[in-house]
C-alpha cells in the first residue's frame, strides 16, 4: 500500500515537472531595434538570471542589428544587404531611443544621464548576462532578410542561431514569456 | 541587540537596478550556509527587491534599516 502512494507521488511529480511554464526560466523575444527597449530587456534578463531564473533571449527582426560588432567586416554582400546595414545601427552603441531621440540629442542626454545616475550600460549588462549564463539566440531568418552574418555578431559566451521553434520550445516551458 | 553575527559588509552604494541583486546573487555561491551578510545600499527599489530575490531563491532577509542615504539589508544564506 506505501509503495503504491509512493509510485503515484513520483508519477504525480513527473506529470507536474513536465507541464507547460513549469520552469522557472524566462524566454524573451528582443524585437525591438530601439535603445530604451535594449535596456529594459537587458534589465530584465539579469535581473531574472539574479533570482536563479534560467534566461533565453531571442533577438529577431531590428533587434539583431544591435548584436553586431561595429569592429567586425564580413565581404561577400550584396547592393540590398549593403543598404541594410548601412541603414540599421552597427551594435548596440548606436541604437536610439525610441521617443524623444531629437537629432541624436535626446539619445546623447539619456546616455549622459545614465552614467550619471551609475546605471549600467547595455554593454556592461550584456557582459553580467553573459557571466550569469544568459542564453542568446539569434533569429537565422532575420539575419537572412538583413543580410547579416554571424561573423559580424558581437563575441558573447552563450551566442547561437536558431528559428522560431528553438524559441517555441524555450518558450513552451517557461514561467515567464516576454516580447520586447 | 541583534542575535546575528555579521561574516562581511557588502557595499553597493551607488549601484541602481538591477546591480544590487545581480551583486548578491554572486555573491551567494562564495558564502557557507548559514552565513550573515550585511548590504549597504542606496537604491530604494532594493527594498522591495531584495525581499522579493529572497523568497524567490530561498534565502532570507532577517532585517530592513533605512537612514536618510542609505539602506541597510540584512541577509542571511538559508540555500
Amino acid at each position: 500500500m506505501a509503495m503504491d502512494v509512493e509510485k503515484e507521488i513520483a508519477a504525480l511529480k513527473e506529470q507536474m515537472e513536465a507541464r507547460p511554464g513549469a520552469k522557472r526560466k524566462l524566454s524573451m523575444v528582443v524585437f525591438s531595434g530601439d535603445l530604451d527597449k535594449h535596456i529594459a530587456s537587458m534589465i530584465i534578463a539579469t535581473g531574472a538570471a539574479a533570482m536563479g531564473m534560467e534566461v533565453v533571449m531571442f533577438y529577431t527582426f531590428w533587434g539583431t542589428a544591435a548584436l553586431r560588432d561595429p569592429r567586425k567586416r564580413v565581404a561577400g554582400k550584396n547592393l540590398i544587404e549593403k543598404m541594410f546595414g548601412m541603414m540599421l545601427p552597427k551594435g548596440r552603441d548606436k541604437t536610439t531611443l525610441s521617443k524623444m531621440h531629437m537629432a541624436g540629442a535626446g539619445t546623447a542626454m539619456i546616455k549622459a544621464i545614465m552614467k550619471k545616475k551609475n546605471v549600467a550600460s547595455v554593454g556592461e549588462m550584456l557582459e553580467i548576462a553573459g557571466q550569469l549564463g544568459v542564453k542568446i539566440i539569434i533569429c537565422e531568418m532575420s539575419m537572412d532578410l538583413m543580410g547579416f552574418k554571424i561573423e559580424e555578431m558581437i563575441d558573447y559566451p552563450g551566442l547561437s542561431i536558431g528559428g522560431v521553434a528553438t524559441f517555441l520550445a524555450d518558450a513552451g516551458e517557461s514561467a515567464v514569456q516576454l516580447f520586447i | 541587540m541583534a542575535d546575528y553575527q555579521i561574516a562581511k559588509t557588502l557595499d553597493y552604494k551607488g549601484l541602481k537596478c538591477p546591480m544590487p541583486i545581480v551583486k548578491i546573487s554572486q555573491e551567494m555561491p562564495k558564502l557557507a550556509m548559514g552565513d550573515v551578510v550585511e548590504v549597504l545600499t542606496t537604491d530604494p527599489g532594493s527594498l522591495s527587491d531584495f525581499p522579493a530575490w529572497a523568497k524567490t531563491t530561498g534565502q532570507q532577509v532577517l532585517e530592513t534599516r533605512q537612514v536618510p542615504g542609505l539602506i541597510t539589508i540584512v541577509v542571511k544564506k538559508t540555500k
